[in-house]
């Protein structure tokens, strides 16, 4: 057990650094973007001695290795600054919005990763039959649509024509569980048919292989069935590379739906993330965008962790 | 007149080239309570097929084509899916050839043992328990109480094996299939595994069908054998007849494949010396040594052998010498002069005099390479030999191994593994080498196959005055084709000398552990080496 933790300090410290870097990324990456946030927010009648002085103010004349570290030692302490658009803290800002994209990320995940699995198993059990080309074919052309297109019909078909759920799905604290989950529906089934298909080869393809095996055929001649043959033998050889397809696919849950977010006006960080490009918001795209490569590392390493615990040599080997 | 198993007229098809192709045919054979059927044959002899097929169970891309399988009363050819699973395991038990493989490594070895009681509804879980401690305790496996809870990969191979047979036991069943249960073994533990199948073939009223390729292992537990070759019968009949008076020729010659051929005496050239290993020592990590002080030395056109059980370092000792794994002591001397520990400092030179030949022929030939460029691309490395020159030379190595000159444009997948092992040690030739390292050059070939390469070789080395250093954990192969013999254990070289001393006086225990452990075809061998060794059956684990 020793060795699994050194194993997670020492990827810790990897994902530390990757974070490190693309902070830096981050940071040149705004730093290049065109046009100055002075000019953009007191517009083109402003004197040239006003935008002076507001970019003192805001400190954009310092020079960019400066602002970039008291930027990331701000960052560590939790502090991610004051919007420039508002005045308000990032903090704030940010951490209502991401409470809402967690929340929508993890209602998709408790639908979509067990149903995925579940069908990949089934798919695999009835191998070549016309269950399993229905679920390949529906969850790829699923997969193969632009998440727009899925989302538009969704709402032509649910909200327009049969008025179950609401298109757009705007939440607030004052609402209840039930609300919010009836608020949400629309954006959680298109990111669960966007994501369902992932999973599912997956896990379909790793158990077909899987099932080549030699245990697998001792376990026939053993007598046992095939959905136990499934389920208790095949599965858990098949793990590590579900819990991998799996960990990706919460991480496009959380960083990858800007554009349904949009779609469906749902106050989420990918929402704010393109409000504040548009603004110029520079302190609120950095902050989100460090976020959203925290999620990605996080959720990463969750994986590696997952995969030795669920495979008995690297247990108690590594 | 009822039999326990009637198998009549089976005839099994697999699928090749978009065609059913007959791999079994024509088989019959009953089985009774208490009895011990040995089906023997070299591989593609479809005994694996046949013991399948009785369980009602093909493999993918075969399939039942005729014939019948009787199990106590119910046609297993015919039967519903769900009848046939609800037999398997319950009523006839599979003991695969690796335990290894065959064990599901995600979990404990005793919840595998119950799987089978549990799900048939023939047992629960603590009684089933309790059944596997006992029959843990049976075949001698150490702290029988708690070996079962451990992962397939914490316990050694032989000890897997010996749980494979308890796993096999779980349900009582009527039938069990032995199938190569002990080939992939080391010689010792072979023993341990081949007494524990004695055991429960012996006391219990289950009838047993124990597939292999080695007669004499065969010869230890069968009551009546069957010969088969290409799917077909040669020879039946009880055990101890067959042996002793086989009535077909090829029954003769696998019977002869295990007598040793005549050592040769070769005429005494002056002793030269070719390699020379000093005071080498290994490891891949640095804490742990895999050799330790080893030295030794080939002579010119003489055989090396190093024996061994798996783990004893023999592959270590070839890496070593090949340059793949720099040792971290001791120095390489090839003819008299020290070459560089590691490959990538060696020079062409002293790669071309150094050639290896693998265990298995099928990974070490690039399959999408025909063979005119596998035995084409040494000499344009070693000699810069130009297309035309190239094509005679290749003639020439074909004709050596004893292939026409129409495998040239073949690929390997077109070959046998007896072929495939040929192109090998063409290969190896091409570089017109001094000593050519053999890593159990003949383990993954049949017995037939593997005394022709194995006389090949010899023969190859009266031409050519080649030195081989071969590395195997088979004696036989040893008896046959060394000169001087080097025995390892625990990196270490315990025994040294000329062929015949050490075969017929061993200075160290450990060797004549070894010895003794090969298995002979007399059908009362394993009894007396048992009786011979009493107690010590125990300590064979200390010592290896």
């Amino acid at each position: 057990m020793n060795n699994i933790s050194s194993m997670i300090a020492k990827r810790m410290g990897l994902g530390f650094a990757t974070i490190i870097v693309i902070s830096v990324l981050i940071f040149l990456g705004v730093e290049a973007l065109p046009g100055d946030l002075a000019e953009a927010i007191l517009g083109q009648q402003a004197t040239p001695e006003t935008v002076e002085a507001f970019r003192k103010e805001l400190k954009l004349d310092l020079p960019p290795h400066v602002r970039y570290f008291s930027w990331l030692g701000d960052f560590l302490r939790g502090d991610f600054g004051n919007s420039l658009a508002n005045g308000r803290p990032i903090t704030g800002l940010i951490g209502w919005r991401l409470s809402n994209t967690l929340f929508l990320a993890a209602s998709t995940a408790v639908v979509a990763v067990p149903l995925a699995i579940l069908l990949g198993m089934l798919a695999a059990l009835y191998r070549d039959t016309w269950f399993d080309r229905l679920v390949s074919v529906s969850t790829l052309s699923a997969v193969s649509l632009p998440e727009f297109f899925v989302a538009y019909v969704l709402i032509a078909v649910l909200s327009v024509r049969l008025g179950l759920f609401p298109s757009i799905s705007s939440i607030s604290d004052e609402m209840s569980l039930g609300e919010k989950i009836h608020g949400i529906m629309l954006p959680c089934l298109t990111l669960t048919l966007v994501s369902l298909a992932h999973i599912m080869r997956m896990t379909r393809a790793t158990i077909i292989n899987v099932l080549n095996s030699p245990f697998i055929e001792m376990a026939r001649l053993k007598g046992i069935r095939q959905s136990r043959i499934i389920i208790r033998h095949a599965f858990p050889n098949a793990l590590s590379p579900i819990i991998n397809v799996v960990v990706l696919n919460l991480a496009y849950l959380v960083v990858g739906v800007v554009v349904v977010e949009v779609v469906f006006v749902y106050p989420g960080l990918g929402q704010l993330l393109v409000d504040s490009v548009s603004k110029r918001d520079i302190p609120v795209v950095q902050a989100s965008g460090l976020i959203f490569a925290c999620t990605y590392v996080f959720l990463n390493l969750l994986a590696d962790v997952l995969a030795i615990i669920a495979n008995p040599r690297l247990r108690s080997e590594t | 007149m009822k039999h326990l198993l009637t198998i009549r007229n089976l005839e099994i098809e697999a699928r090749a080239d978009e065609q059913w192709k007959p791999i079994v045919r024509n088989i019959t054979l009953t089985l009774d309570r208490g009895e011990v059927l040995g089906l023997i044959g070299e591989s593609g002899a479809g005994k694996s097929t046949i013991g399948l097929a009785a369980m009602g169970y093909t493999r993918t891309g075969c399939r039942i084509a005729g014939g019948s399988v009787l199990f106590n009363g119910t046609e297993l050819t015919t039967a519903s899916k769900e009848e046939r699973r609800k037999l398997r395991g319950a009523h006839i038990a599979y003991m695969a050839q690796s335990a290894a493989a065959a064990f599901n490594p995600a979990h404990r070895l005793i919840h595998q043992f119950a799987e089978a009681p549990v799900q048939h509804g023939l047992s629960d879980f603590p009684r089933a328990r309790d059944k596997a401690v006992a029959l843990y305790e049976r075949l001698f496996l150490p702290e029988p109480g708690k070996i079962g809870y451990r992962y397939p990969h914490e316990v050694s191979g032989g000890q897997l094996q010996r749980a494979m047979v308890a796993m096999s036991m779980a349900c009582d069943p009527d039938i069990i299939i032995f199938d190569e249960p002990t080939t992939a073994l080391d010689v010792t533990t072979q023993i341990e595994v081949l007494t524990a199948i004695r055991e429960v073939t012996r006391q219990g009223n289950a009838g047993a069908i124990y597939i292999t390729h080695d007669l004499a292992v065969v010869a230890q537990l069968a009551d009546r054998i069957m010969v088969l070759r290409y799917g077909e019968l040669i020879e039946e009949g009880n055990a101890r007849e067959l042996l002793a008076d086989p009535k077909q020729e090829y029954t003769r010659e696998l019977l002869s494949s295990r007598i040793i051929g005549k050592p040769q005496t070769q005429s005494e050239d002056k002793c030269y010396t070719v390699l020379e290993a000093e005071n080498i020592s290994a490891g891949y990590t640095k804490d742990v040594t895999v050799l330790d002080n080893i030295s030794f030395q080939i002579e010119r056109g003489k055989t090396v052998a190093v024996v061994g059980e798996s783990g004893s370092g023999k592959t270590t000792v070839a890496r070593v010498l090949t340059g793949l794994l720099p040792p971290s002591d001791g120095k390489i001397i090839f003819n008299g002069k020290e070459i560089s520990p590691a490959l990538k400092h060696r020079d062409r030179e002293s790669l071309r005099r150094l050639q290896m030949i693998y265990q298995m022929p099928d990974v070490a030939l690039n399959p999408r390479h025909k063979v005119r460029k596998i035995l084409g691309r040494p000499l344009s490395f070693y000699f810069g030999t130009d297309a035309k020159a190239r094509e005679r030379r290749i003639l020439e190595l074909l004709e050596m191994i004893e292939l026409g000159p129409e495998y040239m444009g073949r690929y390997p997948s077109e070959l046998s593994g007896g072929e495939k092992q040929r192109i090998c040690i063409a290969r190896a030739l091409a570089a017109r080498p001094d000593v050519i390292i053999c890593d159990e050059v003949t383990s993954a070939l049949d017995q037939l196959v593997a005394r022709g390469i194995l006389k090949l070789l010899r023969e190859l080395q009266k031409e050519l005055g080649v030195s081989y250093l071969f590395i195997t954990h088979d004696l036989a192969t040893v008896k046959a084709v060394a000169d001087e013999i080097i025995v390892m254990l625990q990196g270490k070289i315990v025994e040294r000398g000329p062929k015949e001393d050490i075969l017929e006086t061993p200075g160290h225990e450990y060797t004549e552990l070894l010895l003794s452990s090969v298995p002979e075809t007399d059908p009362d061998w394993l009894d007396r080496l048992l009786k011979g060794r009493g107690a010590k059956i125990h300590k064979m684990h200390e010592i290896s």
